[in-house]
Parts: C-alpha cells; sequence; structure tokens
C-alpha cells in the first residue's frame, strides 16, 4: 500500500493540500511510481479536516486517469480522515483510515512492517511523491542543479504573519529566509521572531532572522527546524511569552490522551508557564518546567510530546528576556491582545472516522 | 541473546507494580507512570523483568529481545 499524506493537521502549513490542489496528477505520478517500485496494488490519497479544494481537485485527477484506463493494477482511492493536530502522524492516518479515530499507535510495527490493513504501508506527504515524479522524469542530476548538497532540489515553505503576500512558497533548499519574505513583498510590521517547522520546531529570535537559511542542515545549525516547511513570523505586536502559553495550552489539548506522560504532562507545563508569565511563582517555576520537559518527552507513542516540548523550551531560549521580565513583573501591555498562532479549536472526534470515494480500475 | 524491558504507554495504567518488581530499571513519575531504563537487562534482572511482565494487570510492561527502538 501506498499513502499520500495530504493531511497537513499542522495550522501554520497549507502546502501539501495546495500542492495536491493545484498539481494533483504530480502527486499522483509519484505515488504510482511508489507503489510500482514496491509492487503496491493500491494508492489511497488522504486528505484531512481543512482539505479545501485539495479532495475535489485530487478526485478529478483520479477519474481522469480512471477514464483514460487507469493504472493497471494500481488502484487508486480517495479518503478523508477527520482529526485533531495527531490525525496526521503516520500510525494515527492508519488508524483514520481504517475507519477508527485518528489516533497514534503503539510502534513497532511501524507502517512499513505491518500498516494499513496489516499490510506493509509506505506513508509519504505530498511534496515528497511530487519530488520523487520529478526526479523519475528528469533525472537525480537535474534535481541537484537545485539546493545544496545535504538538502537538495526545492522546497515548499508555507510563510505566515506580518508579510504582505503570505502563502506557499516554492524555493531552493539553502536560499536565505530574507529573499523568501522579499519575494512575498516585504515584511508590514516588525518582526519579534519566527517560527520555524511547525507546532514542534523551533522558535528564532528576530536578531537571527537575517541569516537564516531554508534547508534541512542550515535550519537546525541556526537553532531553527526545517520540519513541515513553515515560517510563521510573529509580529512586534505580539507577546511572545503570551503566545507560547497559549500555544502550549493548545498542544495540551491535542494528546491523544492515551499516554499517560503527555495527558499529564502537557497540561502541567501549561500550567507553569502560564504560572511563570503571570509572576505567580518566581522562584522555581523555570526549574518545574526543566523538570516537566524530562518527564513528557520520549515517553509517549507518538512523538507530540517530544514536539510539545522541544517548541516550547525553543521559545524560553529565543526569547528569554521577555520570560524573565514576566516572571518578576508579570504582565506585560502585550500580553492581553488578541493571538497571532492560529489555533483552531480541535475538531469533534468522530467513530465514523471516514469518508471514502472509491474511483479508478 | 539479549533483552531489555520497555512499556506500552497506551496501555499503561499505571498500577506501578513494575516499579516495586523492577527497581533496578523502573522508578515511578509523579503521576505514576513509570520510567524505564531500556538498557540491556543482565543475569538475576531478566528474572525480576519477567516477574514485573507477568505481574502488569494491563500488560503493558514487554521484555523485548533487542531491536533497534525506533519511534516516529
Amino acid at each position: 500500500m501506498v499513502v499520500v499524506n495530504a493531511v497537513e493537521a499542522e495550522p501554520p502549513s497549507t502546502k501539501d493540500r495546495t500542492l495536491l490542489q493545484l498539481a494533483p496528477h504530480l502527486v499522483l505520478d509519484g505515488a504510482i511510481l511508489a507503489a510500482e517500485a514496491l509492487r503496491a496494488d493500491e494508492v489511497v490519497v488522504a486528505t484531512g479536516e481543512h482539505a479545501g479544494g485539495s479532495s475535489a481537485a485530487a478526485y478529478a485527477a483520479i477519474e481522469e486517469r480512471a477514464a483514460v484506463g487507469g493504472h493497471g493494477r494500481v488502484a487508486l482511492t480517495l479518503a478523508a480522515v477527520k482529526g485533531g493536530y495527531v490525525a496526521g502522524q503516520e500510525s494515527a492516518l492508519i488508524s483514520g483510515l481504517e475507519g477508527r479515530e485518528a489516533l497514534p499507535t503503539f510502534t513497532p510495527p511501524l507502517p512499513f512492517e505491518r500498516g494499513l490493513h496489516r499490510r506493509p504501508t509506505l506513508v509519504n506527504n505530498a511534496e515528497t511523491l511530487a519530488h520523487l515524479a520529478l526526479i523519475a522524469r528528469h533525472g537525480a542530476r537535474w534535481f541537484r542543479t537545485l539546493g545544496t548538497e545535504a538538502h537538495p532540489g526545492s522546497a515548499l515553505v508555507t510563510l505566515s504573519g506580518p508579510v504582505v503576500y503570505p502563502g506557499v512558497y516554492e524555493i531552493e533548499a539553502g536560499s536565505s529566509l530574507s529573499s523568501l519574505i522579499d519575494a512575498a513583498g516585504g515584511t508590514t510590521r516588525g518582526v519579534r521572531g519566527a517560527l520555524t517547522g511547525g507546532y514542534a520546531g523551533s522558535w528564532v529570535p528576530a536578531s537571527a532572522i537575517t541569516e537564516l537559511v531554508l534547508s534541512r542542515d542550515g535550519l537546525p545549525a541556526a537553532g531553527g527546524s526545517f520540519g513541515a516547511g513553515i515560517v510563521l513570523l510573529l509580529s512586534d505586536d505580539a507577546c511572545p511569552v503570551a503566545e507560547t502559553v497559549r500555544l502550549s495550552r493548545w498542544l495540551a489539548g491535542q494528546s491523544a490522551r492515551q499516554c499517560g506522560p503527555c495527558v499529564h504532562g502537557l497540561p502541567a507545563i501549561a500550567d507553569a508557564l502560564a504560572a511563570l508569565a503571570s509572576g505567580e511563582h518566581r522562584d522555581g517555576s523555570e526549574r518545574r518546567l526543566r523538570t516537566l520537559f524530562g518527564l513528557a518527552s520520549g515517553r509517549g507513542a507518538c512523538a507530540h510530546p517530544d514536539g510539545a516540548v522541544r517548541v516550547i523550551a525553543s521559545a524560553l531560549r529565543a526569547f528569554t528576556e521577555d520570560f524573565e521580565d514576566h516572571r518578576l513583573n508579570g504582565p506585560c501591555e502585550r500580553c492581553s491582545r488578541a493571538g497571532e498562532l492560529p489555533l483552531p479549536p480541535r475538531p469533534e472526534p468522530s467513530r465514523e472516522a471516514r469518508g471514502a470515494r472509491r474511483a479508478g480500475p | 541473546m539479549s533483552h531489555h524491558v520497555r512499556v506500552n504507554p497506551i496501555t499503561c495504567e499505571a498500577h506501578g507494580i513494575c516499579a516495586e518488581l523492577l527497581p533496578e530499571r523502573i522508578t515511578l513519575d509523579e503521576w505514576g507512570y513509570p520510567i524505564v531504563d531500556e538498557a540491556t537487562l543482565h543475569g538475576e534482572e531478566l528474572d525480576h523483568a519477567r516477574r514485573a511482565a507477568r505481574a502488569c494487570p494491563t500488560l503493558a510492561l514487554l521484555l523485548q529481545r533487542e531491536r533497534s527502538k525506533s519511534r516516529v
């Protein structure tokens, strides 16, 4: 089985659904190549809660292929998976596709060992499969004419925040964030920092933004993360401490509520952060946070608590002075403003977690 | 053949029996969930681990042969 992961449950990311909507055949080409290479006979395109036009585009593309005879033994299926932030995690995605709640499972077995309907399953996101199709079409040498040794080719980045034209950009891997911001028409306000990689990624302070290189090796070298190709700029109207408190509460709420260290650890982290931000526990709250980071990280069935700890710990590093100011003096004037990070409410879990449509041969 | 213990955090319900039967490798966090040292078990530890795994009411403690500890 080959699963095209276009669930994209990261609120600040829209690149996979954008790609699937604008170039569905390219994504399908990649998925079919992968299926043929693995001798798989089914490709499932999985979209998520906020699929927008991507689902209809994928459906139309599958129909178009069926109309001209399909792909031999490879059947193409489209499926919608319901669920919150963790629904895009690959074991959760498989649970969702099997009609259960889209929650992570205990691994191993990993999906490539035993996945969808207990068959070995390759799960890749839409962008990866589109790259595969382009490499098959034009060759590896062509692909490597862009990018760096460690991160060849191009990459899709979802840029949001105070820029003139936020949206999805295809960049050359290794290009600078400054050039991306220029391509987006420049900034409309001052910038306090950048969230890189997404809600399991890392904050980079404003002072480091101009130097940032967008690649899988360049971002980590500067304390950032490439992750799902997300760059969210925080404006200087926002309070990074208040944003982090809200994000930590949201991440706690997105837990699948299956594993004790995540169920208890993430709300405890959110509580400790809120206490720190309000100037309540002047001493000890940072030490308490460090203890909780250790207790939550690495102990869940999936990496959700690890990602939550990573992004929160990175905020403490990137905005050290702001956190110190709040710890000593309590909330700042910006704390009460509306948040800038998109934190959508968690969809209601449903037992009937699948609405699948079939097409193809 | 070398073995180690691992906990399935989804099935674990924090009964805490494992930490009593295998204190060499398991302590409990502040919520009662096991913190497991997944290093290779030696000699008597392996017997203690087997007993702890059998005693877990939710069968969440697993005795595993060494393999790559992959997580996604």
